[in-house]
């Protein structure tokens, strides 16, 4: 049985844990090592680290943050924010990422997921994609959401998919932050024609929105706030995973 | 303290392996070198990457010759992931490459499609159940509950032409595929035990005990 994962997503800004609303304004939350190291603790499948102002400031924290992180926790690290070439993903993997997570530079430079997916494989090239509504439909935003496309989501999903994503991180610029549940229909809409796993993200607020996610075919789902407020814990929606009969990997 | 060699072909996240050992209680030594690796008492061949970019790198350096001279010791020897994939006789990914032969069998794409027409999500990434075909008594899995869930990451898999080599088989859409093989003191494992939490580390323990 293939289990569906649970992820915790962990912003950062310099060396400090950030939780964004709408992937704007920041509240600091703490060290990310703690956190990761609890959360790995308590039976996370896997951790997202993303780094706010990499583009702006330079990835020096991001890569003592992760180089401390492989010393405690052994399950696999997903490392986005900032990263535009070859050069920053394999630095980023040297330092014990898994994969990279990539989207501004893969909106305006598309080649860069076959660059990297030729040279690390598809598994370490995840490709993050903003989404926001906008009518019936989503378009894909970047650089934290400041700019938007005109490319419809699903269309750029199957593009980087062609172009060698093996993973897609689909958030919902909407319900980011808004805990109100993740954007199902978007999640339908990636996972229904998309061959590659899709982890859900933004909107995490109680224990059904897991569970709707996956009925709308996401693999895995990222959770930030509500695991860093200790409004929910791995244990509560694991058990209830079991409980729905959604295949997990135990605790 | 027991010394693991890990060999550093260029091709993976070796820090992740490396501090997994650690944690485990080994002292690790990585080296690209022919003459270390034949010296080792435990080899670790790790792997992310293609199967023709990994068989490149090895052979550039000489590599492959020190796999098989260390092997005849008798000593322990584990290939993760893409290192459990070069220990056949060959492999189809991107074209068709030979590997380490360590083990008769070939390396083959996961079938995009089952049977019944349903798509498969590829990359295999996730969680899946490990399943023993064989007894676990003095084995790296001594000490694991048949039916754990171990963190894979792959698009192809081995199928070792000898039944008896294959150790443990996990699921995929609708086959069954070999997740574990052993042959003597060699064992491959296509999932990763140095990212596969508490169990995996026991894996690891269980290696160093061999």
């Amino acid at each position: 049985m293939e289990a569906k994962r649970l992820i915790a997503r962990l912003d950062v800004k310099g060396n400090r844990l950030i939780k964004g609303i709408h992937l704007e304004g920041w509240r600091f939350l703490g060290d990310p090592n703690e956190f990761c190291l609890k959360y790995y603790q308590d039976g996370i499948d896997e951790i997202i680290y993303v780094d706010a102002v990499a583009s702006l400031y330079g990835r020096d924290s991001i890569k003592d943050i992760i180089r401390k992180t492989t010393e405690n926790v052994f399950v696999p690290i997903t490392v986005g924010g900032g990263i535009r070439t070859l050069g920053d993903a394999t630095e980023i993997l040297r330092c014990g990422a898994d994969k990279v997570a990539v989207n501004s530079a893969a909106v305006l430079r598309p080649e860069l997921i076959s660059e990297i997916a030729n040279r690390f494989g598809k598994q370490c090239m995840v490709v993050s994609i903003q989404a926001k509504r906008k009518g019936d439909t989503w378009i894909v935003a970047y650089d934290s959401a400041r700019e938007y496309t005109e490319m419809e989501v699903a269309e750029w999903a199957c593009k980087a998919v062609e172009l060698g994503a093996g993973e897609i991180l689909l958030t919902s610029v909407d319900q980011e932050g808004t805990q109100k549940g993740y954007d199902n229909a978007l999640i339908q809409a990636v996972a229904g024609i998309v061959n590659v796993p899709v982890i859900a993200c933004g909107g995490f607020g109680q224990i059904s929105h897991f569970t709707e996610a996956i009925e709308a075919g996401a693999d895995a789902i990222a959770i930030a706030h509500a695991l860093h407020y200790q409004k929910i814990s791995v244990a509560d929606i694991k058990q209830e995973a079991i409980h729905k009969e959604i295949p997990v990997r135990p605790l | 303290m027991k010394k693991v060699t890990i060999i550093d072909y260029g091709m993976s996240n070796l820090l992740s392996i490396t501090r997994a050992m650690e944690q485990v209680g080994a002292e690790v030594v990585l080296t690209e070198q022919p003459e270390i690796i034949c010296e080792a008492d435990y080899l670790i061949l790790p792997g992310v990457g293609t199967f023709p970019d990994g068989m490149r790198e090895l052979n550039k350096r000489n590599i492959p010759e020190a796999i098989h001279t260390f092997l005849k010791t008798g000593k322990p020897f584990m290939g993760i992931c893409l290192g459990m994939q070069m220990m056949f006789e060959s492999g189809e990914e991107i074209e068709k490459t030979n590997g380490l032969g360590i083990i008769p069998g070939e390396v083959v794409a996961l079938p995009p499609v089952q049977q019944n027409g349903e798509v498969n999500t590829i990359p295999h990434m996730c969680w899946s159940e490990v399943n023993y075909k064989r007894d676990t008594k003095q084995t790296p899995f001594e000490s694991i509950d048949n039916h754990s869930y171990l963190y894979f990451v792959h698009s192809f898999y081995a199928n070792p032409s000898k039944e008896e080599d294959c150790f443990a088989t996990s699921s995929f859409g609708d086959i069954n595929f070999c997740s574990v093989v052993n042959h003597k003191n060699a064992w491959g494992m296509q999932f990763h035990p140095e990212k596969s939490g508490e169990i995996g580390l026991k894996i690891l323990l269980g290696f160093l005990k061999l």
